[in-house]
């Protein structure tokens, strides 16, 4: 077994497309040095024309890869900053995710953004500091968020591979998970299945990205007393509702932890879902941002707005109370 | 595809003037539901570049953009039918008007929003670069472009690269009711020489002017001389869109618009023709229109129950609105 770090294991996935797939080509700011520490090595070992250098321009960048893609390519794109996916809405969410239904099926754009370092990296302040993995959610590009390196490692390739756009967010609280790994034993994660990552009778906690890690910790603080499932969904669009349907079923009661801002955010669409489909013994929960948050600067104020453990033990003891 | 002779310009321009005509009466009857922008008074501008592609060359569109889809040769019965949201579409009925593509043809698409094409174009000129052909790119946009950051954005990627793609601006005076004059600041060529592209302006009016500056940037670009920039001067003829037909905005005086249509591409390639080899070439295109609107007017219209085929190309399947 390896020690693999959630960093590494991105750049192993990205190397491994790479060496696989003449197609696959890396476009961002600064990844031939590699700022991010994703994209390490890969301008050496692939040379300029597979590793490609962009300035700054997100928009054109962008769309570069939806036309690069339709001529046959499977370009990956790199945003330093969570906000730059507002810059680029338009090309993702108004034109590289409508072609393909646009055309009749005549094209289809295999892109994969990812940012790595999405959500509060403390400190950086309102620009820098967003976690919008919902709206992609909303508009029906493929979400994926992974929250351990083995499925940073697998979701980042069957991203790639996947014949649609493909948004992956790594959370910058998830950039310092470790884990065991077998390296041989790493593999493509399928788009669309969720991941117990521990097995309860009491509640089941969905949690995404790196709030996965503090759900564990919380299901371990409240062990002697209350039984804690925790599903990670891993991708949110298309979401494993069968996967959720069946923790829920042994548990039939639920808990959302969810760093999006509370209206419309992933966390009501599980709460939506579940409350019409699912069979529940006590009103569910969601602890998420506030509404329409804005992340301030102070380390206080950064800290007050995303959601912590203490308010999910709260939210699990108040829904097993109900 | 537009043959590169007047014969085969005069065959085009003629086309997309007499399908632009037809479209806008089946607009009228509501055979076409949402209406059209013509591209009637611009046809040379469309002939003449893809007079001088391959096939396999490549090309994006605008909102405008029937007259390059039939120019770069996509059959006018299926591209009929499209608009008229028929499952023989071109598109199968999904994209309409606005995105109308071809991809067996090289058509990446009409695109609805202004000057996000470029973008696409440059990546698919640079994949054609990459993969060592010698196909070229060309990207159709309109006045109303020029002022959009991603269009800038893009002549600097592709000027940085020397991507083999052409840029071609249709100055048509007009950006929906927008005159040029007051939306761009310092001038339309100058956009693209201060990345160091090569441009030129053309009359955009006559085909074979246009067609001896796009295939001087053709050879540029395939030569590995990167890309190139044609401003070419026309007039729109007809309604930013038939919406107009009933608003009837008034932007443009009639006088304004009479003096524009004096100078008309389908007469001055015509004039270039005898007038037999004209009138066989005209009778020829009505037949094939008649084919084509009533092959649009009887084909048959999509399931309701089809609404999402095609959304995503692993053909999934996701949550209906009502369950």
């Amino acid at each position: 077994m390896t020690i693999l770090s959630y960093l590494k294991a991105l750049n192993r996935a990205l190397h491994d497309e790479l060496a696989r797939d003449p197609a696959v080509c890396v476009f961002g700011e600064d990844i031939g040095v590699g700022v991010a520490n994703v994209t390490t090595g890969l301008l050496k070992q692939f040379g300029p024309d597979r590793v490609v250098d962009m300035p700054i321009s997100e928009q054109a960048f962008t769309s570069f890869a939806t036309g690069a893609a339709m001529a046959g390519r499977r370009p990956v794109i790199e945003f330093q900053i969570p906000s730059l996916l507002y810059l680029v809405f338009e090309q993702i969410a108004n034109q590289a995710h409508k072609f393909s239904l646009m055309t009749g099926g005549q094209t289809r754009i295999p892109v994969t953004y990812f940012v790595p370092g999405s959500g509060s990296r403390t400190g950086w302040a309102g620009q820098h500091s967003d976690h919008p993995y919902s709206l992609f959610a909303h508009v029906g590009v493929k979400t994926v968020v992974p929250s351990t390196p083995d499925d940073a490692y697998g979701l980042m390739v069957a991203a790639i591979r996947d014949d649609d756009p493909v948004v992956l967010f790594a959370p910058s609280g998830s950039l310092g998970v470790r884990s065991d790994v077998d390296i041989a034993g790493l593999a493509p994660v399928p788009l669309g299945v969720g991941r117990v990552h521990r097995p309860g009778t009491d509640v089941t906690v969905v949690a995404v990205g790196h709030l996965v890690q503090d759900a564990l910790a919380v299901a371990d603080q409240l062990a002697g007393d209350i039984s804690v499932e925790v599903f990670d969904p891993r991708t949110l669009y298309p979401f494993d509702w069968d996967g959720l349907a069946s923790s829920v079923a042994r548990t039939g009661r639920l808990v959302v932890v969810d760093d999006s801002n509370r209206s419309c955010g992933i966390g009501a669409e599980v709460l939506a879902t579940a409350a019409e489909e699912m069979r529940l013994a006590a009103p569910p929960k969601r602890v998420t941002r506030p509404d329409g948050a804005v992340l301030p600067f102070a380390l206080e104020l950064d800290l007050a707005v995303q959601p912590s453990r203490d308010q999910l033990r709260t939210a699990i003891q108040e829904v097993m109370k109900a | 595809m537009t043959e590169p002779t007047p014969a085969g310009l005069y065959r085009t321009v003629r086309l997309i003037r007499r399908f632009e005509e037809r479209a806008i009466e089946l607009v009228r009857s509501g055979d076409i539901v949402g209406g059209i922008h013509p591209y009637t008074g611009e046809e040379a501008v469309a002939a003449g570049v893809c007079a001088a592609l391959r096939t396999d060359d490549i090309i994006t569109s605008t909102h405008r953009g029937h007259g390059h889809v039939l120019a770069k040769g996509a059959d006018p019965a299926r591209m009929l039918a499209e608009l008229a949201g028929r499952t023989t579409g071109l598109n199968r009925g999904r994209g309409g008007s606005m995105h109308a593509a071809d991809f067996s043809l090289g058509i990446y698409g009409a695109n609805a929003i202004v000057g996000a094409a470029a973008p696409i174009a440059t990546g698919a000129a640079w994949a054609a670069q990459q993969a060592g052909t010698d196909q070229v790119a060309v990207n159709f946009f309109g006045d109303g472009a020029v002022s959009q950051g991603v269009l800038l954005e893009s002549f600097n990627l592709a000027a940085l690269r020397a991507v083999p793609v052409i840029f071609v601006c249709e100055n048509n005076r007009f950006a929906t009711t927008m005159r040029v004059e007051a939306a761009v600041a310092g001038t339309i060529t100058g956009r693209a020489t201060a990345f160091g592209i090569p441009a030129s302006t053309v009359d955009g009016m006559d085909a074979e002017a246009v067609l001896a500056v796009a295939t001087e940037a053709v050879e540029r670009a395939r030569a590995g001389g990167g890309p190139s920039f044609m401003e070419c001067h026309t007039y729109r003829f007809d309604a930013h869109h038939t919406w107009e037909h009933r608003a009837r905005p008034r932007y443009r005086t009639d006088e304004e618009v009479a003096l524009g249509r004096s100078r008309d591409p389908v007469d001055i390639q015509g004039a270039r023709l005898d007038g037999a080899e004209r009138a066989t070439i005209d009778a020829e295109i009505e037949e094939l229109l008649d084919a084509a609107v009533a092959f649009a007017v009887t084909s048959d219209k999509p399931d309701p129950a089809d609404a999402l085929d095609y959304l995503y190309a692993d053909g999934l399947r996701t949550r209906l609105g009502v369950r």
